[in-house]
């Protein structure tokens, strides 16, 4: 019963990894370009939410919306503003770019909302389903499923519709694409739209989860979601969910076995493993450096 | 409480006591004896320091605040029976261990009769090592850390340690009939894993289970892990003896688990609810106690006095770090009007030494909790179990 709840545990904060390291995965596919602001677009949705509920007493439903739709807009001003200008640049420039923008939103915040913790009312009223004796809780299971639907619309975006198409064609070859009539630049913002949107939702489970909202929560959820997306072989839609769960399991149980002092160590041990072994990470293909 | 903030200036601690050794050594070869005339005079002149800036300028201020509050009060009915006033000496330490030492040396330079501090653990160690060469009496309000008062028995708290309250939660466990117990608490911090290691200690000692002990590591924001542990050992309570950052989540996280149990606390649990922020719903703490020495639904009538004060005078409510303040200044004049009642203190030396003794054997009712020591600086003093109850907090025991 005991390994039932935590596997169920380690599927809810693997789910939570997943989604963020699906947002890394879809940036880093189409520009290459590690976006080390995407921790931080999940921390102003908490505090969208928190806003939303707690200070504006408005519905969790509402929290919901405008969380994600302030994500997907805050990401794709991030792009206009900081890295279109240096689509062109040498990526370390833009790399560099991102670190900034990330710090840029930490110190915001923390300008804005002060250091302390802020706590974000519930989602939902019933925390707990009780089925054959065993509770469950209900975050866990909402958190579960909404990981599964969004990774495998996300999937058939990608792979079946005309956007998606022009999406890989842009990861592929950006010149190449420009010259078959591809909106280069929209199908970028566009990627950014969706990824941010994907933080946006990570934002709402996070919240649901773990209700407070802190200037830096983006920074370590942000790493460990960036190591699920190698690890799963970044540019993977199906390798940022198996880095994603593998990081949340590994977590979980060095936790449960009671060395939860080991745990980040664990998964950056993890990472090292899977890099000296296969350096794409798991599902990742290889790319051919372009010179 | 305070020791979590100090301990990353360890290391100044010793560079401190070098200094304070060469200047005590300089001091004691000009040394002159016209101190005498500090306590013939109408003032009495004592010394308050601790951090007004920096870091951990809040509790320095809360904790000055307070005592500047009785000081006022004690001099306004007329200062001691001989009819002698206070005069305080109050100087910034910046929460440096170094710059304490050399704000200690400077007060004993104008012949104080006693010093109110430090605040925090790392600096009042390295005053509290100066001052046993001049035989100071000092009263700190916050230093938790247990060697402060090693060095000499010129040093006495106000307020209680961390081990103190491990043993009296354990103790309470026990009353409350609670037969199998388990902990979670951050491993990495020292107030944290000192109320734990006393709790395990005394609860093994009055023959409770502890089935289990789980950790955490600072910044961690899931403990769900830990917790399902916890609930397959079917505890009757759990101890949580964190700050109420972490405690909110734990609290919650468990009950997201299905755990229906109690929780116990240290007074790390002070601001969970009714601050700013709650940090865990009324529905989820109902029925979890903790313990603190000050809170403002005391209904007692001195409490709620020095609530009305301290708003009278500061227009902000009084924290625990005020109420201690305010404590460790009213066992200092409690000494000293002793002192004076007695009169047989004739030099500055004489004086510092009858302070110390008026401290020792005095007994003080403060606004958290009735004070006296028993052979050590650390106090013996009543503390206050907090319940939950319909979202709102309330006495459930003095202890």
């Amino acid at each position: 019963m005991t390994f039932l709840t935590q596997l169920l545990n380690g599927l809810q904060l693997g789910s939570i990894y997943a989604l963020v390291a699906l947002g890394y995965t879809m940036v880093y596919g189409i520009i290459l370009l590690l976006n080390f602001a995407h921790g931080d677009i999940i921390m102003v949705g908490a505090y969208i939410s928190w806003i939303v509920m707690a200070k504006l007493g408005m519905s969790p439903a509402l929290a919901v919306v405008l969380s994600v739709a302030g994500c997907t807009l805050l990401g794709v001003l991030i792009d206009k503003v900081a890295y279109a200008p240096l689509r062109n640049a040498p990526r370390l420039s833009i790399l560099i770019t991102a670190i900034g923008v990330s710090y840029f939103l930490e110190n915001g915040a923390q300008l804005v909302f002060g250091a302390d913790a802020k706590v974000v009312p519930a989602f939902i009223s019933t925390s707990t389903i009780k089925v054959g004796g065993v509770s469950l809780s209900l975050n866990a299971i909402i958190t579960i499923i909404v990981t599964a639907v969004c990774t495998v619309v996300l999937q058939l975006l990608v792979q079946k519709t005309k956007l998606g198409k022009a999406m890989r064609a842009v990861s592929e070859d950006m010149g190449a694409a420009r010259l078959m009539g591809i909106n280069v630049n929209t199908t970028i913002s566009f990627t950014f739209a969706l990824g941010s949107a994907l933080a946006g939702i990570g934002a709402v489970l996070y919240s649901m989860a773990y209700s407070q909202a802190t200037p830096t929560m983006g920074i370590m959820l942000g790493t460990k979601a960036f190591v699920a997306a190698v690890l799963g072989g970044i540019g993977s839609i199906p390798g940022a969910v198996i880095g994603g769960l593998l990081v949340g399991f590994a977590e979980v149980f060095v936790s449960a076995l009671g060395l939860s002092v080991w745990k980040d160590a664990v998964v950056f041990l993890l990472l090292i493993i899977v890099l000296v072994v296969k350096p794409t990470g798991i599902l990742g293909r290889t790319m051919n450096e372009k010179v | 409480m305070s020791n979590n903030i100090s301990r990353r200036d360890l290391f100044k601690v010793s560079g401190a006591t070098a200094v304070g050794i060469s200047l005590s050594s300089l001091l004691a070869a000009c040394g002159g004896s016209s101190s005498d005339s500090a306590i013939s005079g109408k003032t009495l002149k004592v010394g308050l320091m601790g951090p007004y800036s920096g870091d951990v300028a809040q509790y320095g201020l809360a904790v000055r605040n307070g005592a500047k509050l009785y000081f006022k009060q004690f001099n306004k009915k007329g200062g001691t029976s001989t009819g002698k006033k206070i005069s305080l000496i109050v100087q910034d330490e910046k929460g440096d261990a170094t710059e304490a030492v050399n704000v200690y040396q400077k007060m004993a330079e104008s012949n104080v009769v006693a010093v109110l501090g430090d605040v925090t653990s790392t600096p009042s160690i390295a005053v509290a090592q100066e001052a046993v060469k001049d035989n100071m009496p000092l009263v700190s309000a916050s230093a938790t850390a247990a060697d402060f008062i090693k060095y000499g028995k010129n040093a006495f708290r106000a307020c209680y340690t961390d081990p103190y309250q491990g043993k009296l939660m354990a103790d309470f466990a026990a009353k409350k009939g609670y037969k199998t117990l388990c902990t979670i608490y951050n491993s990495g911090g020292d107030y944290e894993k000192g109320v734990n290691d006393a709790f395990v200690k005394e609860a093994k000692k009055k023959g409770l289970k502890i089935a289990t002990q789980e950790s955490y590591s600072a910044g961690d924001v899931d403990f769900k892990a830990q917790l399902a542990n916890i609930i397959a050992k079917k505890p009757d309570a759990v101890l949580s003896p964190n700050y109420y950052q972490d405690d909110g989540k734990i609290v919650t996280q468990a009950r997201q688990l299905g755990y229906t149990g109690v929780f116990l606390g240290a007074d790390g649990w002070a601001n969970i609810v009714g601050g700013d922020e709650d940090y865990a719903s009324g529905k989820d703490l109902e029925g979890c106690f903790y313990d603190t020495s000050f809170v403002s639904a005391n209904t007692d009538k001195s409490v709620q006095q020095f609530i009305k004060d301290y708003k009278a005078e500061y227009n902000a409510d009084p924290t625990n770090f005020c109420a201690l303040g305010y404590d460790a200044a009213m066992i200092l004049c409690d000494a000293i009007n002793k002192v004076e009642k007695a009169g047989k203190a004739k030099t500055y030396k004489d004086y510092k030494q009858a302070v110390i003794d008026a401290i020792a054997k005095g007994t003080v009712k403060g606004v958290t909790g009735t004070i006296k020591y028993e052979g050590t600086g650390d106090p013996v003093k009543s503390t206050l179990i907090i319940g939950f109850k319909d979202g709102k907090e309330y006495i459930e025991t003095t202890m």
